[in-house]
């Protein structure tokens, strides 16, 4: 951890900018394409992708298996015919959300400090998705027919079934990817003109070039790409609503006991966030330090995200609360109150516990200003939360599946090594990627970068 | 370095986008297209068959379709003749043409004539002839005119859209019971209404979508 | 399993591809002969071990990957990218016949009566044929054992005909040899005794006419032969007890339904003996209310939890060995002269039931267990005589076992003169005695000594292997006989088809034996039949009714007058002893180890336990608990010097310090499935204990997975299964929905549906009758194409059983009630799997059936995961064997064969429905199930009639009046998942002297 004054001073901290102010447009746009434009790829990248490629392999031979044999490698059973495979599901897409939140919401709220980690976390959503979409193709018994999901004219004269909520994924999933995608990409034209011009080589300077679409930087293309940029944040904000409220209507709509409740949709929502921001930090955190970035993610940053996950956090406390309320007095339904007795002390007990931990308790360490400024801690409840909301989705899912209404069909759920081969291996290939973007892409947003300099050097008279 | 993009580059920026959106689109179309196409569906394609058999000629000769296709009445079947059929006539007639050696062959061994289905539905659809043919469907409706096909081959797609077809409206192709055998039956002009009146009569019930259940064809 | 057997190096291996080409050629009646030759070639063999039925329990890709499966999938992953969906059907060929046979039209199935015999006893079945293949088997209305049901042994004896393991060959010293060879050895070997002295013939219980009449014209030609008889599983403390009672070996057959009281002694009458089935069916009739009807009492004394035990109004828990003492105590209560034993803490029990029986003299019956000595059945007798129940409730009829013999004796005195090497030629018709002869009869070790033993039998078992020759039996679907049922009803058997793998019957082995080796069994049948019905002329027209109705009228055993002598019982009963005990007892699944092989009995969960594929060691909790045994632990049981070990399982109501132990297990010769399944009890049974035997158990270190297909045994409080006493119902009749505290609240986001036009159908269960058989579930597995998934899968929780019988346990584990559910798919008019699937894979259809489209699904699995009953199944993998031939010809043609990653569901046997109802559109009528003998499968199979579908729109039908009764009541309606299987709840009626000291649930206790 090098040393910044902040961290290093006990009691009051001073709070620093948005981004370091030495910085000239210059000096901010060379720092960032550095990283791409040097030729030898630094040694812990290099190292980080090829572990993340060897668990990619383990990805595509576990889908191999998978789709050659059938969905029995997994531990899924009679009744708990969803498992891991919906669980990462879920987990992936909450993941999934910080970008939008970021790009859009807070664009549109003008937060000043979302400027240099919103093309991060754009990228991470990107990738998250991607690992997300994988598992409803591949979960069902028979993947090569998924496509039937889609409505498409076809001889059958045979349309999907509309009522379904797996229905409404296709498109909230399909949609919400995208927009990011476009969000992304737009918001990266810029700055890979500004690649294509610092360019040394011709192919790499042919790359650039194709992919900014002649972008010159006029006065015309800014006026446009401001009003695109506007439109795509107005358009993507919805999305960051309705995306993880639909996947929480996959359970809703059940009649399960614990999955039939209303409460879902705000607490999916405001768990997706939690964990968005918990997964940028702990991306970040380590990028930033590698890099030497603390100019541009400045403590600032860490605590104004703290901040966001403390609240997002205590919204899921909520949730849980609520959903216990309603279970066990509220409703008066005898099978959701043993719904939520099974689920704190039948087997599964430890999962709630856990959960409970994650998520509610050890977070509140957020509301002391020092644990936000001191990076490593931040780092490691970051982390807990990212665990925290995978038990969040396990405990739903197998704790309500495993005793339902029927005693006698009652059961136990053990994950095999191939769902576990499965998790690690999306968690691979989402690291890939993410190595790509770090080494290929501006991490930042060097023209918002440079407007932002512009702002806080000469403020408005 | 010098320049790498001319202006004219938009322009090529700007077809490809379009051939690239093109591409896709048109993938799919043709897909649909192929499986719609004869190749997909193999109608009209007459198939090999061990005896060049041509139901225009007996046809022609007046033998009913029921002389072969015994069962069509009363099972799911339409039935494939014995070749103990075709040596009722054959053992007389044309009993030296070396067309027709492979029956005297199966005749003499034993072994049973393979012909190849033409008209193959997938193994999880259950298809019933004599229901069909007690409701006033005839075999032109979905074979047609057989009669005069030299080599048999395939007069509809046999998709489960094309079935739908009719069991959504089915006035649109009942006929009367004494013309269910008639090759050269057609709709009459008014077969709108007439249909309607045989519906009533053969007590085929389309309301509450009964044609269209699932079980009628798949268990 | 997997490893492909060594094929003698000469033969090419034999690809399926092959295989089907060259069934392909053949058709019709060539078919069966071009397969017999196939399934005779070494080669077929090899490939079958290579093409694993899945039977078999492993199968490669379900077992975890080595390293070099996990290259090659590496590998694999790249070509995956050109998976592709669109495919072409791949070209089909229709093959005719040469000359078509009249009575069949395509796709129309015929039906032939015929018989099955388990355990020597006939059952009536009728035989359903397909285009010239059986593929099903359902009970013979007009046969008196049946009555149109069929048990889960009738279901799964068709799955037996196809068993790829069944021996497929005569073999001589091992290698295949012909018939005359056989003639040739067998003269030779006969001609030098003298007298046939040396020949013994051994056989299981026989009451085949034609067969006796053979055995015997055998012991005129050769007078000093020796007839043996051995069934492990037989009557000879019913034959005993009748000797003692009357001096004569006389048969018993009950009238249930003329019987107020019965009280049962240790008798498991409702699921064993060879009238199990009448007696469930008449039994029944009586102990269910209806208006008008006195409500039958069911008293049971049981020393095993069984399923007379779970119906019983009042169960007496107690040691086997103390059943004799308390049927002292009812004896001289009802005036007899025995001594007395001990009954201490039972005399209230005792006295109650003694008021009661006396209550209802002449409409009683008292009925003794054949694992009880011959004692408890004279005293049963004597009972019944005391009460005059003979005549009335009870007929004494003469013996249906041909020349009855003690079987224990029997076995031993074989065995002995075997050893003695007095024995020269040894003639085994189906019996397996190496496997399943008393341990002290040292039966192997015995049969070294005789120069020429011969086996016949449908596999080449245990016994087999050890002997000089081996004939390959005939399946009673494929052979000409006969056979007696519990009452003596003779019925003809006739072959459905060629024999597959050219076995010959006992009666052509007979015939040879007799030097005929040329006759057919028809031949042989006919003559003995002509002889006896001395018909004459008409005997031809007389056969074909034979035949057709599959009984022969006036052959039941003729009435017996006899009174009951005294003083048998004067003795001093043996003191009870604290040594632990074990009682024997056949597996509810295998029986005594001859169905081991039969994959749809292994996978069937065995009523009480639901444990599958392996027998176990039942313990009661105490017991286990003092010991500190827990479910799955090995425990070692020694019974004299002899020992073994077996798995132990805990069984709520098991009386303590005894342990039931099953037998069935442990074979080493059944075939790829049953082999290594469970343990063999008959290590430690001996002639003299065969049933009830004393000795230690002792706990060992090792456990292993007992698998059952519930694990959860407690209601929970929840009003599922519902029960009340008749004195409760009759003063509160609404009782039963008074449960459904919430109601049905009948608002839907959906627009309803309007079903009050047409055939609606629908189903109720009858608690009141359901027995836990589970012959529902075999038969719905025959029906349905119903894979077989191995122990491995049902432990995962993955078994396919459309229909299962849910078994809860309520009150004091000591002796607690059981409750016994059967559940299915209750197609709700708002289906929860409905409105969730994607694909619109499983809809409604307009007569009310929540349909399951198998081509259309792809498998989220949501359906299941929203279905509130749980009786959904998913295809985790191909589990349906797609490879066997044998196996594919036992499949129904009319019911699609599931591949892997579709669910599946009961569908109410949809193709049978369908049948009906295009038959009833060509007539322009609706299906009427009385008229067009409209039955699911599991409804045509129970033997209590406990299931019942219908049309609920017709006021005419049975289900109509059942859906008004004040009993029906619908499962979770609460959830407004309107069912449209509903049940009847269940009514007992105890005795009010000993309510204090029920057994059974009290009304609002949910079990």
């Amino acid at each position: 951890m090098s040393a910044s004054a902040p961290e290093k001073t006990m009691g009051y901290v001073e709070i620093p900018e948005v981004l370091d102010l030495h910085h000239t447009y210059d000096t901010a746009t060379d720092k960032i394409n550095d990283v791409i434009l040097k030729k030898k790829t630094p040694v812990p990248i290099a190292v980080a992708m090829g572990i993340c490629f060897l668990l990619v392999g383990l990805l595509f031979t576990t889908i191999t298996k998978l789709v050659s044999t059938g969905i029995g490698i997994w531990g899924n059973n009679q009744p708990v015919a969803w498992a891991f495979d919906i669980i990462n599901f879920v987990w992936w897409i909450g993941i999934g959300h910080a970008g939008t939140l970021i790009s859009a919401i807070l664009f549109l709220f003008r937060q000043e400090w979302r400027t240099s980690i919103n093309r991060f976390a754009e990228a991470m959503t990107i990738f998250a998705v991607m690992c997300a979409g994988m598992y409803p193709v591949l979960h069902v018994g028979r993947p090569w027919l998924a496509y039937w999901l889609f409505p498409y004219v076809n001889v059958m004269q045979m349309w999907p079934q509309f009522r379904s909520p797996l229905m409404w994924d296709v498109f909230a999933v399909s949609t919400y990817f995208t927009i990011s995608l476009l969000f992304w990409y737009t918001g990266l034209i810029p700055d890979l003109a500004s690649l294509r011009d610092r360019a040394k080589t011709r192919v790499s300077r042919f790359i650039t070039g194709v992919l900014s679409m002649g972008w010159r930087g006029s006065a015309r293309h800014w006026q446009r790409y401001d009003i695109i940029y506007l439109l795509l944040a107005g358009l993507s904000t919805p999305l960051v609503v309705s995306v993880h409220s639909i996947v929480s209507l996959d359970f809703a709509v059940a009649q399960l006991p614990g999955w039939h409740t209303s409460i879902f949709p705000p607490y999916f929502v405001a768990g997706a966030i939690y964990s968005g921001f918990a997964m940028v930090l702990t991306l970040a955190i380590p990028v930033r330090s590698y890099f030497g970035f603390k100019d541009f993610i400045t403590q600032r940053h860490l605590d104004a995200m703290s901040k966001v996950m403390l609240a997002t956090g205590l919204i899921v406390m909520y949730g849980y609360a609520m959903e216990a309320f309603i279970a066990l007095v509220y409703s008066g339904n005898p099978n959701e109150a043993f719904m939520m007795k099974n689920r704190m002390f039948g087997p599964y007990a430890w999962s709630y516990w856990m959960l409970i931990t994650c998520n509610g308790v050890i977070p509140q360490l957020l509301w002391f200003k020092r644990v936000r400024l001191h990076t490593p801690t931040l780092w490691v409840i970051t982390v807990v939360i990212n665990i925290g909301m995978w038990l969040e989705r396990f405990v739903i899912i197998v704790t309500s599946l495993h005793r339902d209404f029927l005693p006698s069909s009652w059961g136990m759920y053990a994950p095999t090594k191939w769902d576990i081969f499965m998790f690690i291996g999306t968690i691979g290939f989402f690291g890939f990627m993410m190595c790509l973007f770090l080494r290929f892409i501006p991490m930042f947003a060097g023209f918002e970068l440079r407007e932002l300099l512009h702002k806080k050097k000469s403020p408005p008279h | 370095m010098p320049q790498i993009f001319k202006p004219t580059a938009n322009a090529f920026a700007r077809l490809s986008i379009a051939i690239g959106f093109g591409a896709v689109v048109g993938s799919l179309v043709v897909l649909d297209l192929l499986t719609r196409s004869p190749y997909g569906t193999e109608v009209n394609v007459a198939r090999e068959q061990p005896v060049a058999f041509s139901h225009k000629h007996h046809a022609n000769m007046g033998i009913d379709c029921r002389y072969c296709h015994t069962s069509v009445e009363e099972g799911a079947f339409a039935g494939i003749p014995s070749t103990k059929t075709c040596m009722n006539c054959h053992s007389t007639i044309f009993n030296d043409s070396p067309m027709l050696e492979p029956v005297r062959e199966s005749w003499k061994t034993g072994e049973s004539l393979q012909w190849n289905r033409v008209h193959d539905l997938p193994q999880f659809v259950y298809f019933d002839h004599s229901i069909h043919v007690a409701k006033g469907i005839g075999c032109s409706t979905c074979h047609g005119r057989v009669d005069q096909m030299p080599l048999t081959r395939k007069e509809n797609t046999l998709y489960m859209g094309w079935c739908l077809d009719c069991h959504r409206a089915p006035e649109k192709f009942v006929r009367p019971k004494d013309k269910i055998f008639d090759m050269a039956w057609e709709p009459p002009p008014n077969q709108k209404e007439a249909g309607l009146e045989l519906l009533k009569e053969y007590k085929i019930d389309t309301e509450h979508y009964k044609m269209l259940d699932c079980y009628l064809c798949h268990r | 399993m997997n490893e492909t057997p060594n094929t003698t190096p000469s033969e090419p291996e034999l690809t399926l591809a092959e295989a089907r080409a060259q069934l392909a050629k053949a058709r019709g009646r060539n078919y069966w002969r071009s397969l017999e030759q196939l399934a005779s070639s070494g080669r077929f063999h090899a490939m079958m071990e290579r093409e694993m039925p899945k039977q078999a329990i492993a199968v490669s890709e379900w077992d975890p990957i080595d390293r070099r499966d996990f290259i090659r999938l590496m590998g694999a992953s790249l070509a995956l990218a050109g998976l592709t969906a669109c495919t072409k059907q791949h070209e089909e060929k229709i093959v005719p016949y040469v000359t078509a046979p009249e009575e069949i039209i395509p796709g129309k199935p015929l039906f032939y009566a015929t018989a099955f015999s388990h355990g020597g006893y006939g059952y009536g079945v009728l035989a359903e044929s397909h285009m010239g293949r059986p593929t099903k088997v359902e009970g013979n209305p007009d046969h008196p054992a049946s009555l149109g049901a069929a048990d889960a042994f009738v279901q799964a004896s068709i799955l037996q005909l196809y068993d790829p393991d069944r021996s497929q060959a005569h073999l001589k010293l091992g290698r295949s040899a012909t018939w005359n060879e056989f003639a040739r050895d067998i003269e030779a070997a006969l001609s030098p005794l003298s007298n046939g002295a040396g020949f013994h013939i051994l056989s299981e219980t026989v009451t085949s006419p034609t067969l006796a009449a053979q055995i015997r014209a055998i012991l005129e030609k050769y007078p000093q032969a020796r007839w043996h008889r051995y069934s492990p599983v037989n009557q000879d403390n019913a034959l005993e007890g009748a000797k003692l009672a009357f001096g004569s070996p006389v048969s018993v057959r009950y009238a249930f339904d003329k019987a107020a009281v019965v009280l049962s002694l240790d008798a498991d009458f409702l699921s064993h003996g060879p009238g199990h089935m009448r007696y469930a069916r008449d039994f029944m009739a009586r102990h269910t209310p209806e208006l008008g009807k006195k409500m039958s009492r069911l008293y049971s004394v049981e020393s095993s939890p069984n399923l007379t035990g779970a119906q019983a109004d009042h169960k007496l828990s107690v040691r086997a060995s103390q059943v004799e003492h308390i049927a002292r105590a009812l004896a001289r209560g009802l005036g007899l002269n025995v001594a007395l034993g001990d009954t201490t803490g039972h005399d209230e029990w005792i006295s109650a039931v003694l008021r009661d029986l006396k209550r209802s003299r002449g409409e009683a019956i008292v009925i003794a267990g054949d694992n009880q000595p011959a004692i408890v059945h004279a005293l049963a007798h004597a009972m019944n005589d005391a009460l005059d129940n003979h005549g009335k409730t009870v007929e004494l009829i003469e013996a249906v076992e041909a020349d009855p013999v003690n079987h224990s004796a029997s076995i031993k005195e074989l065995s002995t003169a075997m050893a003695a090497g007095s024995v020269k030629v040894l003639l085994m018709l189906g019996a397996n005695p190496v496997y399943n002869a008393p341990a002290d009869c040292n039966f192997t070790d015995a049969l070294a000594k005789v120069p020429l033993a011969i086996h016949h039998g449908l596999y080449f078992d245990e016994t087999a292997k050890v002997s000089h020759w081996h004939l390959a039996a005939t399946h009673y679907l494929e052979e000409w006989g006969d056979v007696r049922a519990f009452d003596g009803t003779a019925t003809i058997v006739q072959p459905l088809i060629e024999p597959l793998y050219g076995g010959r019957s006992a009666y052509e082995v007979l015939s040879t034996v007799l030097g005929r080796s040329s006759r057919k069994g028809l031949e042989i049948v006919q003559e003995y039949w002509k002889e006896a019905s001395n018909a004459g002329d008409a005997f031809d027209s007389q056969w074909r009714h034979w035949l057709r109705d599959g009984v022969i009228p006036s052959t039941a055993g003729g009435v017996q007058k006899a009174v009951a002598k005294s003083g048998f019982g004067s003795g001093a009963p043996a003191p009870l002893s604290s040594e632990f005990e074990f009682i024997f007892q056949p597996d509810y699944g295998v029986w005594d180890g001859n169905y081991a092989n039969n994959g749809w009995l292994q996978e069937m969960p065995r009523p009480l336990t639901q444990v599958v594929w392996d027998n176990v060691l039942l313990l009661s909790p105490q017991t286990a608990a003092a010991r500190g045994i827990k479910s799955g632990d090995v425990v070692k049981l020694a019974v004299g010097s002899r020992e073994v070990e077996a798995p132990a399982y805990v069984q709520p109501g098991h009386p303590d310090n005894a342990a039931t132990v099953y037998l069935g297990g442990g074979r080493t010769a059944a075939g790829r499935t049953g082999d290594g399944t469970g343990f063999n009890a008959y290590a430690v049974r001996t002639s003299e204990q065969p049933w009830i035997a004393f000795g230690t158990l002792s706990s060992t270190t090792s456990s292993v997975d007992v698998v059952t297909t519930q694990e959860h045994h407690s209601l929970d409080g929840r009003h599922l299964y519902r029960i009340a006493t008749l004195e409760d119902f009759i003063k509160d009749p609404k009782w039963v929905q008074a449960y459904d505290e919430f109601g049905q609240d009948p608002t839907s986001i959906y627009p309803g549906f309007d079903y009050s036009k047409g055939n609606q159908w629908g189903m109720v269960i009858n608690l009141n009758a359901c027995i836990g058989c589970n012959a529902c579930v075999v038969a719905c597995q025959a029906e349905n194409n119903i894979p077989v998934v191995g122990k491995d899968q049902v432990r995962r929780g993955r078994e396919m059983h459309w229909i299962r019988v849910d078994r809860y346990f309520g009150g004091d584990p000591a002796n607690p009630s059981t409750a016994l559910q059967p559940v299915t798919c209750m197609h709700c008019e708002n289906a929860p799997c409905e409105s969730v699937c994607p694909v619109a894979a499983t809809t409604h259809s307009a007569d009310g059936i929540n349909q399951m489209v198998y081509n259309r699904c792809v498998g989220t699995r949501y359906c299941s995961n929203n279905c509130p009953y749980k009786v959904r199944r998913f295809n985790f993998y191909k589990f349906a064997d797609h490879t066997t031939p044998s196996l594919k010809l036992q499949r129904n043609p009319d019911v699609t064969v599931r591949s892997r990653g579709v669910m599946e569901k009961c569908t109410y046997c949809i193709q049978r429905i369908s049948v009906a109802r295009i038959a009833a559109k060509k007539q322009g009528r609706l299906v009427n199930v009385k008229q067009d003998g409209l039955q699911t499968a599991c409804q045509q199979a129970c033997p209590t009639r406990a299931i019942v579908f219908g049309d609920i729109n017709n006021p005419e039908d049975d289900i109509a009046k059942l859906r008004a009764s004040p009993l029906s009541y619908g499962m979770l309606i609460e959830l407004n998942t309107r069912p449209r299987t509903t049940y009847m709840a269940r009514i007992r009626n105890p005795n009010p002297e000993l309510e204090g000291s029920s057994s059974a649930p009290q009304q609002g206790e949910p079990v």
